[in-house]
């Protein structure tokens, strides 16, 4: 419970809390001393960077991701263009092979905005809510959302231009998510229109690629050159309330990212890579107050992590719900 | 000393990012609200689709995924950009360019709608009320002018499509594919949905032998009027079966269309 509690406060905005010296498992604990009393470690690790900065380990999960996230938007595209009807509507409301799907954050906007709820919506929400509190709640945003994989290249782009020095990240207080999840929840009620559909780059592209390009799509490219130019991951890390409604579904998923302290070297080859690095924190050396952790609910188990990981520490696994409310 | 630098440019650097962020949310905060303009200044007056619930509680209500688009057998309704604010993703069907013909029968975008955005208290093509239509331009009327009409309706590259049962009951044709020859222009009667219905019903015959798609009500008509020089000339009256669903504006002749749909009334937005 107490992870719990922790992994909603980051991924509402707080900053990760160093942990007092209770908090530690015995096993922890032991596992802290002994690895700072080894001094072959040191050099173990410093080989392992030399080792990587040679052998170019694979993108296995980003290769998964990307296929998966390609087929399932293409599905939509090919179900309308070819009248297959296999996935029919966007990714804001759908019909898979005829079942109602509806994405839980416009239909969150619709029943604010509406202040009814028919039963098909009633259905298709339930029926996503299930589905991504058994693959993890942020799942979407990485394995289905199109902007995420416009964003993936953004963010190559400002990697490279920052290797360049050309550009500089600037970030945001990561709070500021939670302040516009609030905003556009009284927005909808309020004004009794979906507001943030408006400016919703993920109903927006799914909209684009089904039936055809439009000029909301400028709306998207800014968002784009401010993550290339200005601010890395931006809409993802501290905008988008689509994100924080999957996080808090996936809180309490099955599915995780899972951490285990005895392998690792604390090289942060896995934060390098990360969208949301404030989840990564237990690997800073230190923190982990027990042996085997699972990454919090801001993790959109994107894999790249578990990519990077040179002693394999991290892992994508599915887990007994027993486990995760211990 | 240095300790202290360190801390004022650390405060600074946090003092940068709280700035930062609240720019970052008055702005994404204040990019949406401008979605308000185009509803408040009602730069669109849209004809919606059947079954659409007045337009507030309509843009409430739609869900923006375009599942009415997939199934509408005449590709009548699209999907608004980004120009039409909070109206982004609703549909709507440009009648000039594409009416609804219900050669669908079923409403199937009423029945497709997940949200009920599109009312399912609606089951039937005269139960809909998507606009009034209203003559404009009487005077390039041809049943005013007493000619008659030989041809293809809105000229050989016009991609709007209608569904003739004497060509083929389930597959709607292009409109160039069908041309006419009448000795008076009543395009506008002859296609229209509500008036093909009654003739069917009167003939025995309602659309997929359902006495309830029968129409209680007539939606068009051509009147005669006083004729000096002996020429046939009729005017076309719109009637209160009428529901909007723009097949007379989408196969007149003359540019642009006598008759117009006009949706204000329909759709709650009366002055």
């Amino acid at each position: 419970m107490k992870h719990l509690v922790k992994s909603v406060a980051v991924l509402l905005g707080a900053d990760p809390k160093k942990p007092q010296a209770d908090d530690y498992t015995p096993e922890a604990s032991a596992m802290h001393a002994e690895q700072r009393a080894d001094k072959s470690r040191i050099e173990a690790i410093h080989l392992e960077i030399a080792h990587k900065a040679q052998n170019k380990i694979p993108e296995k999960w980003r290769r998964r991701r990307w296929t998966v996230l390609i087929v399932a938007n293409l599905l939509f595209v090919v179900s309308f263009q070819l009248d297959i009807q296999m996935l029919e509507g966007a990714l804001t409301g759908s019909r898979f092979v005829g079942f109602h799907m509806a994405d839980l954050n416009s239909a969150l906007q619709v029943m604010l905005a509406y202040k009814e709820v028919g039963i098909n919506l009633m259905i298709g929400t339930t029926t996503v809510l299930i589905m991504w509190w058994l693959l993890g709640g942020r799942t979407f945003c990485s394995w289905v959302c199109p902007y995420h994989l416009l964003a993936e290249w953004a963010e190559m782009a400002h990697d490279y231009l920052a290797r360049k020095k050309i550009v500089k990240d600037h970030p945001f207080d990561r709070r500021v998510r939670t302040f516009f999840w609030i905003v556009f929840a009284l927005l909808a009620i309020v004004t009794g229109y979906t507001v943030f559909e408006t400016i919703s780059p993920t109903g927006i592209l799914s909209r684009a690629l089904i039936y055809g390009p439009g000029i909301a799509l400028v709306w998207v490219a800014t968002l784009l050159l401010f993550e290339i130019f200005y601010s890395k991951r931006a809409w993802c890390r501290y905008a988008c309330p689509i994100g924080l409604t999957y996080g808090l579904v996936g809180a309490v998923s099955p599915l995780k990212v899972t951490y285990n302290l005895s392998k690792c070297f604390h090289e942060a080859e896995c934060k390098k890579v990360c969208e949301v690095p404030h989840v990564l924190d237990v690997v800073v050396k230190g923190r982990a107050t027990e042996v085997d952790l699972f990454i919090g609910a801001d993790c959109t188990h994107c894999g790249r992590c578990v990519d990077a990981c040179p002693t394999h520490s991290l892992n994508l696994e599915f887990k007994g719900l027993g486990q995760l409310l211990k | 000393m240095a300790k202290l630098k360190k801390t004022s440019r650390g405060k600074q650097k946090a003092r940068r990012q709280f700035l930062r962020t609240v720019v970052l949310g008055v702005g994404v905060v204040g990019v949406s609200l401008l979605g308000y303009i185009p509803v408040l200044g009602r730069w669109r007056e849209r004809v919606r689709p059947p079954g659409a619930l007045q337009e507030h509680e309509f843009l409430s209500a739609c869900i923006k995924c375009g599942q009415c688009v997939q199934v509408c057998p005449v590709n009548a309704i699209k999907l608004a950009d980004l120009d039409e604010g909070f109206g982004i993703g609703a549909p709507y069907i440009d009648t000039r360019k594409q009416a609804c013909d219900f050669s669908c029968d079923g409403l199937q975008c009423v029945l497709a709608c997940p949200t009920g955005a599109l009312t399912h208290h609606i089951n039937y093509s005269h139960e809909t009320e998507m606009a009034i239509a209203r003559v404009v331009n009487e005077k390039q009327c041809l049943a005013v002018i007493g000619e008659g009409f030989k041809g293809q309706a809105r000229g050989e590259s016009f991609k709007g499509k209608l569904r003739y049962e004497d060509v083929d009951r389930w597959n709607p044709i292009k409109v160039s594919e069908y041309p006419y020859d009448l000795e008076l222009c009543d395009l506008c009667v002859r296609q229209c949905p509500i008036e093909i219905r009654i003739a069917q019903c009167e003939a025995g015959k309602p659309p997929s032998g359902d006495e309830n798609q029968c129409p209680p009500q007539h939606a068009i008509k051509l009147e005669t009027i006083a004729s000096e020089d002996g020429t046939v000339r009729k005017r076309p009256v719109i009637l209160d079966g009428c529901v909007g669903c723009g097949v007379c504006e989408m196969i007149c002749p003359p540019e642009p269309a006598v008759i117009v749909m006009d949706s204000t009334e329909s759709r709650g937005m009366a002055a």
